[in-house]
């Protein structure tokens, strides 16, 4: 009972600290938007929702939550309010879990925007919608992983804004948000199945269009594995880096 | 016989090949206040992280109310509070807000956290500043504050890293009378200071730590008492001598029964096992052109033993601890 009063509070206070605040509510809004009206305008009356869709999404989430989490760990760390949430006596597992709790529901949150508008205003056809939550879920998770594995090497506010960029800005290219990974050169190809991210889209693709590059069996397996991965190597990196 | 609440065996910190804390043994008492002394570097900071959690063991043991937690020390953290040397509590959140979340850490529920909040912020006169945000108190109410969130869920122990560093005489003041009633309550106290005055009025038993060994550990008047053999004259210059080092080799030459040293830049400190004969020390400043305006005999101190069996310097100490 009380780890779960612990692990309600602090994800409470990062929703009311950082992510319901209005310049990211309104980011949230912006963003896709922005990326939305882009297309709409480039592509004028040949604008085809489904082929847009979920890299809008994907791109939504991606860039909510990395920076998300690894500025605002990086933040308390450097505030050094991290080390209060250190010394509590709450497992470490359950402590991180509700930092990146907030990120995730910011995350999907970040996705209602694009998903609303393509089908109340563009009438894109969801084939299935199980799998479109599934994949947005599953994105926003893996997102957040990657900022909080940022967060880790970051010891400065500007250094986790400078990794999130590192990371976030190849994905659009390498992980088939908006160019097939098919189509990109057999050199680079490699790289995208190496990055988490490419089967999320591949999800998002299956869900939206009922076509993707890979077996969705492959693809739900492989972004839970990475999940692991991820979570589990930050918190080896978070139990030696930071408790030293 | 006192109950042992804290029990620190052979504890010793490496990092690579530097050793921090070496191979350190001491207990607290449940009910005293314990103070660590030592200047900067000498280990005080990382003996406090390894017994709070905060820093891995690399070799020894810690007891808690008697219970091996060097591996789980998470449980100890229960029975815990901790003021570090910075105030660290949320800077956008007000002053009762952060008392709630940090209550709510440690699974307090609703209504107890609002009651506890709402009593420590009138035991630290800062219920007037209760819903100001904490980045808007001043740096003495950000102390009470933080000391108040280490106080939310009634520690058994409290641990203090430096708690009236930078800050203003009149917060400093009400801290250290918080301390002392808090201590009345039974809290056990666990503080470093590099304020040896504030050691002394506070503490029941004191170590001086100095790179990474206890140099000595006993209660406050037992360690005043290994000065009381001595005679101590501090003699005050009519002007500030710039080499100090010299002056004082020189006067340690001249009366080999004395021992000078500087504790500022026109103070001299003399220490002998015999009473001093002032009048020969007088003549011979005179005739180095430098001329007394004060001399008075000083009752010994914790200072004095802290300097007596670690050689250091308090102006120093001091000098160096405010440059950090």
């Amino acid at each position: 009972m009380k780890q779960t009063i612990a692990f309600g509070n602090i994800l409470l206070k990062d929703m009311r600290n950082y992510y319901l605040k209005p310049p990211n509510i309104s980011w949230g809004i912006i963003f896709p938007f922005a990326w939305m009206l882009m297309m709409f305008v480039k592509t004028k009356s040949a604008f085809h929702i489904e082929e847009v869709f979920s890299g809008i999404v994907a791109m939504s989430i991606l860039f909510g939550t990395t920076s998300m989490l690894s500025v605002t760990i990086t933040f308390e760390r450097k505030s050094r309010s991290f080390e209060r949430l250190l010394l509590a006596p709450l497992r470490i597992e359950l402590l991180i879990l509700a930092k990146i709790t907030g990120a995730i529901l910011f995350g999907i949150f970040n996705s209602i925007i694009p998903v609303l508008f393509s089908v109340l205003y563009f009438k894109a056809v969801v084939t299935n919608w199980t799998l479109l939550v599934t994949g947005i879920i599953l994105l926003s998770i893996i997102s957040t992983l990657l900022g909080l594995f940022i967060s880790v090497s970051a010891k400065e506010v500007f250094e986790a804004q400078t990794y999130s960029n590192f990371f976030r800005f190849p994905m659009i290219f390498l992980c088939g948000l908006f160019i097939p990974v098919a189509a990109l050169p057999v050199l680079i190809q490699p790289f995208s199945y190496l990055l988490p991210v490419t089967y999320g889209v591949d999800i998002l693709k299956y869900s939206i269009t009922g076509d993707n590059a890979l077996s969705i069996v492959l693809d739900l397996t492989l972004v839970i594995m990475f999940c692991f991965i991820l979570f589990y190597s930050s918190l080896f990196f978070i139990k030696r880096k930071w408790i030293i | 016989m006192k109950e042992k609440i804290i029990e620190a065996k052979n504890l010793t910190k490496n990092y690579g090949d530097f050793t921090a804390v070496d191979d350190i043994s001491f207990w607290v008492d449940k009910g005293e206040v314990f103070g660590l002394l030592g200047p900067n570097g000498a280990g005080k900071t990382t003996t406090i992280n390894m017994l709070i959690g905060m820093a891995k063991i690399s070799a020894g043991k810690v007891y808690y109310n008697g219970v091996d937690l060097t591996k789980t020390i998470k449980k100890a953290q229960e029975i815990i509070g901790v003021v570090a040397d910075e105030s660290n509590l949320y800077d956008e959140m007000s002053g009762y807000d952060n008392l709630c979340f940090c209550g709510s850490l440690y699974g307090l529920s609703k209504s107890d956290r609002e009651n506890r909040a709402k009593d420590l912020l009138i035991t630290f006169r800062l219920n007037e500043a209760a819903n100001k945000k904490f980045k808007a108190y001043s740096k003495g109410m950000k102390r009470k504050l933080t000391i108040a969130a280490a106080l939310i869920h009634n520690p058994q122990i409290l641990f203090l890293d430096e708690p009236t560093s930078g800050i203003d005489v009149a917060s400093a003041r009400q801290i250290r009378d918080l301390i002392k009633k808090l201590n009345e309550k039974e809290t056990t106290v666990f503080l470093t200071t590099h304020y040896i005055e504030e050691a002394e009025r506070l503490c029941d038993r004191i170590a001086f730590l100095n790179k990474g060994k206890i140099i000595k550990l006993d209660s406050v008047s037992n360690l005043i008492n290994e000065s009381k053999d001595e005679n101590i004259l501090e003699v005050v210059l009519d002007e500030n001598i710039c080499d100090r080092v010299q002056l004082s080799e020189k006067l340690n030459k001249k009366f080999t029964y004395i021992t000078c040293s500087f504790i500022n830049d026109n103070t001299i400190r003399i220490i002998s096992i015999k009473p001093i004969d002032i009048s020969p020390i007088v003549h011979f400043l005179s005739s180095e052109n430098i001329f007394i305006i004060e001399a008075r005999l000083h009752r010994p101190s914790l200072e004095d033993a802290f300097v007596k069996l670690t050689g250091i310097e308090i102006d120093m100490m001091k000098k160096e601890k405010e440059k950090k």
